[in-house]
């Protein structure tokens, strides 16, 4: 098969890459561009592991064809952080110990920080369905939830 | 070295603190390296033909189309894996379930697998393989399978633990007894007896990182693995036995783990991808998909359980009596045999009996999930023990207190405890607010005790001083959920040394000396032995290169605080020398400074817990929410509590989600019907409340800082708690988990039915 020539930006910075017509976006981060913040748990879009936002929609990303990127603004868990300056969701998941293995972590992170985007003072509620697109088996979510609100209340301050 | 273990009571300055963990940022960054974010150069991508059915003769494998196909570069079957077991039956049911020989024997089973030069061409390759089954008669239940009438899986399988030997195959492996005194005499004195039948489903860890590695062969039979794993050494034994290769020449390497909870200490693909990888000559990097994982790792056994408990009318338990069958998959295991060692262990009792069945099935080979075998038994004892303070009229926490195992207690098991966690954690549940916040409508209030045993094992350390003056621990237990950082508190604390000095890394299998895996709740607890001990031998060291730059007696000179001290009047003007100094004059003293260790760390402390937990159930769609949930476990010494605290959350939010929702689901044709996310639930966040903690910490007295192991213990009584909010909830008593709505309303309808 002819491969699909694809124009895009990846966290700020223009990328071009040639992938196939059936190829994920996630596989193209992460086999093409070395990209592997982005986690395959599933590749069925149930566990949130590969989630990355493109243009402003939070998404799995192995529910996204490669193909699809074409022309969009995409943002991954490596552009997170502002060079040596964590963000203060990655900060505060640090503090709070939110990760034990870590496999989930760029996918929570991701999908928090769009969370907090739209909603910057959530109730623990509106955190709990807000990441409830993405599956954690080390920590029983306690302290991601904590470190969301902690989180939240420093962006508010800052 | 001499290294003593005993306990001493000492205080603390970095042990018990929580700073921040050393692999922390590049977690949050995304740059930690797990298992399928490794490459090499000119790999291929291994995939693996699995087959459909749940028991089948294997008549012919035609690989031929495969092989001419554009773009492949091996395939293999059980041929290129040829038994060098050497009539080792364990190693040759590894070896079986790596690839099957003749029998493919649960749904997903591999049976071939393919090298290609990238993944579209290697899925082509799998369609091509042409494989002839002969389908044969299947059980998927554990009851049916041990009726006599079962489809047989294994001939050659005969049940020991019989007192004669019997003459017909079946599918029970073994069984086994553990117990003490007189059951029935015991009955005999009771005023109240509960007999009860249980049954639990299969799950599975639920892992999010699926099955990943990265293997390289050499024709100079060399060979290198990279690969997620709870014990590379252990992988690098079985790998080496496996393939015919020199333990030496394979290096393994542990990535980033994306969990494990028991999971990934068994192989399955590893030998496969360097089966591949020797074919092709190339590189092979083989990850499962999560359809793989659930089909064809490991999961838990699904259980049956009877339990019959006996007690006079004041509450002492006077017998106390089960029978646990538990599946193993289609080879022979221990999981029944653990199930009957746990299931009483909370309790002090005179006249105990527990028999274990090992039931072969055609589902997936079983493997270790966190505290393996013993949250079923728990379920099973916890709840009839709470119909039986119903029964009495006694308080379910009295009940327990009044039965609870202490020090000087012969475990049911068979050894006498040592100072023991069961009653604390049961007095601190009874002061709990948590027991004495009201409750609505529909809701139910459940508590339950758990034990596990913990493990120690082989373990070796280095510990190196570089010349600035900070340390670099080199440790061989994978860390799963934050040991590098406890491990670093604790060489931080040995040496007198700010936490930040310290460094820990996971050494590779050609680094260090053979370490037992990340399991039994051990990393911590053995690696820190091992890091006392190290820094103990660094110590050493430090003290006489102070006495050479001093000019004095090794005997003078005493360690205190990060410094070396000279004792007596004499050296009352030479003042003390730090760490740092004496590292930054290493060079002229007689080299490098190290310290090392190597030892089997003995005694690792039995752990307890008790949990509280409040339900609300809608008898409309019997729908169940945990709306508080506390859990009290002994620790020993919280190293890092922070990350204690997560074992005891996490444990208890797998118990949640075994307890109502997660459950392997076969079909009648043998086939998993449930096999990804979807379909077989684990909780997320909007399902669970925050979990409520209390650590409680009852020194071991076998290790220097009487660390215990703190990983399993917290799934054990998740599922007897539940049940137990559950049954006060709704009325009925819940004998089968998952307690999911539709058994739910089931129970509610035949009770209203009567």
């Amino acid at each position: 098969m002819a491969g699909v020539a694809v124009s895009t930006t990846i966290n700020g910075d223009h990328v071009e890459y040639l992938c196939q017509p059936d190829e994920t976006l996630l596989d193209v981060l992460r086999d093409r561009l070395g990209l592997t913040g982005a986690k395959e748990g599933c590749g069925t879009g149930d566990c949130g592991a590969c989630s990355v936002i493109v243009d402003n929609r939070l998404v799995c990303s192995c529910l996204v064809l490669g193909a699809e990127a074409e022309g969009r603004q995409i943002e991954t868990i490596e552009g997170m952080a502002h060079g040596d300056q964590l963000h203060p969701l990655q900060q505060k998941f640090l503090e709070h110990a939110a990760l034990q293995c870590g496999i989930c972590t760029p996918g929570f992170l991701i999908a928090a920080k769009d969370l907090l985007e739209k909603n910057p003072s959530p109730t623990e509620e509106e955190i709990r369905f807000g990441l409830a697109g993405n599956l954690c088996r080390c920590t029983g979510y306690d302290k991601i939830v904590r470190a969301v609100q902690d989180a939240a209340n420093v962006m508010k301050g800052a | 070295m001499n290294f003593d273990p005993r306990y001493s009571g000492r205080s603390f300055s970095s042990v018990g603190t929580r700073p921040l963990r050393p692999d922390g940022v590049d977690k949050v960054t995304g740059r930690a390296r797990y298992g399928a974010d490794f490459n090499m150069a000119g790999q291929l991508v291994g995939r693996v033909l699995r087959s459909p059915h749940a028991h089948a003769i294997i008549k012919k494998i035609d690989t031929s189309k495969a092989e001419k196909l554009a773009g492949v570069k091996a395939v293999i079957t059980a041929k290129d894996l040829p038994d060098l077991t050497d009539g080792d039956a364990g190693m040759f049911d590894t070896l079986d379930n790596c690839m099957a020989r003749k029998k493919a024997l649960y749904d997903g089973h591999a049976v071939a697998a393919v090298a290609a030069i990238d993944a579209r061409t290697a899925r082509q390759a799998l369609k091509l393989i042409e494989v002839d089954y002969e389908v044969l008669p299947h059980v998927t239940d554990v009851d049916e399978a041990m009726q006599h009438h079962a489809p047989l899986i294994n001939d050659a399988i005969f049940t020991e633990g019989l007192e004669e030997k019997p003459v017909k195959p079946s599918n029970v492996s073994k069984r086994t007894q553990y117990g003490h005194g007189d059951v029935h005499q015991g009955f005999a004195q009771a005023d109240f007896v509960v007999e009860r039948s249980f049954k639990t489903e299969q799950t599975h860890q639920g892992y999010i990182e699926p099955h990943a590695c990265v293997a390289s062969v050499n024709p100079d039979g060399t060979a290198d693995l990279w690969v997620c794993t709870q014990g590379h050494f252990v992988y690098r034994q079985h790998c080496a036995q496996l393939l015919g290769l020199e333990v030496s020449k394979l290096r393994v390497t542990s990535s980033e783990i994306g969990g494990g909870f028991g999971g990934k200490t068994h192989v399955w693909a590893e030998p496969v991808a360097l089966a591949l990888s020797r074919k092709a000559g190339r590189p092979v990097k083989l990850v499962m998909t999560r359809d793989e994982v659930f089909r064809a790792s490991g999961p838990t056994s699904a259980t049956s359980i009877d339990v019959k408990i006996g007690a006079r009318k004041d509450g002492t338990i006077t017998a106390a009596e089960a029978t646990l069958r538990y599946t193993c998959g289609p080879y022979a295991g221990m999981w029944a045999e653990i199930g009957a060692m746990t299931a009483f262990a909370c309790y002090k009792l005179e006249n105990v009996k527990t028999v274990g069945y090992e039931v072969l099935v055609n589902r997936p080979k079983t493997a270790a999930y966190r505290a393996p075998s013993a949250p079923m038994a728990a379920f099973a004892v916890e709840s009839a023990v709470d119909e039986l303070a119903k029964e009495i009229g006694i308080d379910p926490v009295e009940f327990r207190i009044k039965n609870a195992a202490q020090e000087g207690t012969r475990a049911s098991y068979g050894p006498v405890y040592g100072p023991i966690g069961i009653g604390p954690t049961l007095e601190a549940v009874k002061e709990h607010p948590h027991m004495r916040a009201p409750l609505a409508q529909n809701q139910g209030r459940g508590m339950a005790c758990g034990f596990w045993f913990n493990f120690g094992g082989q373990t070796c350390t280095d510990l190196n001083i570089g010349m600035d003056g900070t340390v670099s621990l080199a440790v061989g237990t994978v860390d799963v959920g934050g040991s590098r950082a406890s491990l670093s508190l604790v060489a931080a604390e040995e040496l007198g040394i700010d936490y930040s000095q310290v460094k820990a890394i996971v050494a590779d299998t050609s680094s260090l000396g053979y370490n037992d895996m990340t399991d039994g709740s051990r990393g911590t607890f053995s690696s820190s032995m091992a890091t006392i001990s190290a820094a103990r031998n660094a110590i050493k060291v430090l003290r006489e290169r102070a006495a050479q730059m001093w000019d004095i007696s090794v005997d003078d000179v005493a360690w205190e605080k990060g410094h070396a001290v000279a004792k007596g009047e004499k050296h009352g003007n030479l003042g003390k020398l730090s760490l740092k100094e004496i590292a930054a004059q290493s060079g002229k003293t007689g080299g490098p400074i190290a310290g090392h260790s190597e030892l089997v760390a003995d005694g690792a402390g039995v752990s307890f817990a008790t949990h509280i937990c409040d339900v609300e159930v809608d008898p409309e769609t019997g729908s169940t929410r945990v709306i508080r949930y506390t859990v009290v476990q002994d620790a020993g010494k919280a190293v890092h509590p922070t990350y204690v605290e997560g074992q005891y959350q996490g444990g208890a939010a797998q118990g949640i989600g075994w307890a109502l929702n997660e459950e392997y689901i076969y079909g009648k044709d043998g086939r998993l019907q449930n096999p990804g996310f979807l379909d077989y639930r684990i909780p997320v966040c909007s399902d669970l409340p925050m979990i409520d903690t209390q650590i409680l910490e009852i020194p071991n007295p076998n290790h220097p800082y009487g660390v215990r192991g703190v990983g399993e213990t917290s799934i054990v009584p998740p599922l007897a708690a539940i049940a137990n909010a559950v049954s006060n909830a709704v009325g009925v008593r819940m004998s089968h988990i998952p307690m999911s709505p539709p058994r739910i309303l089931a129970a509610l309808e035949a009770e209203r039915e009567g």
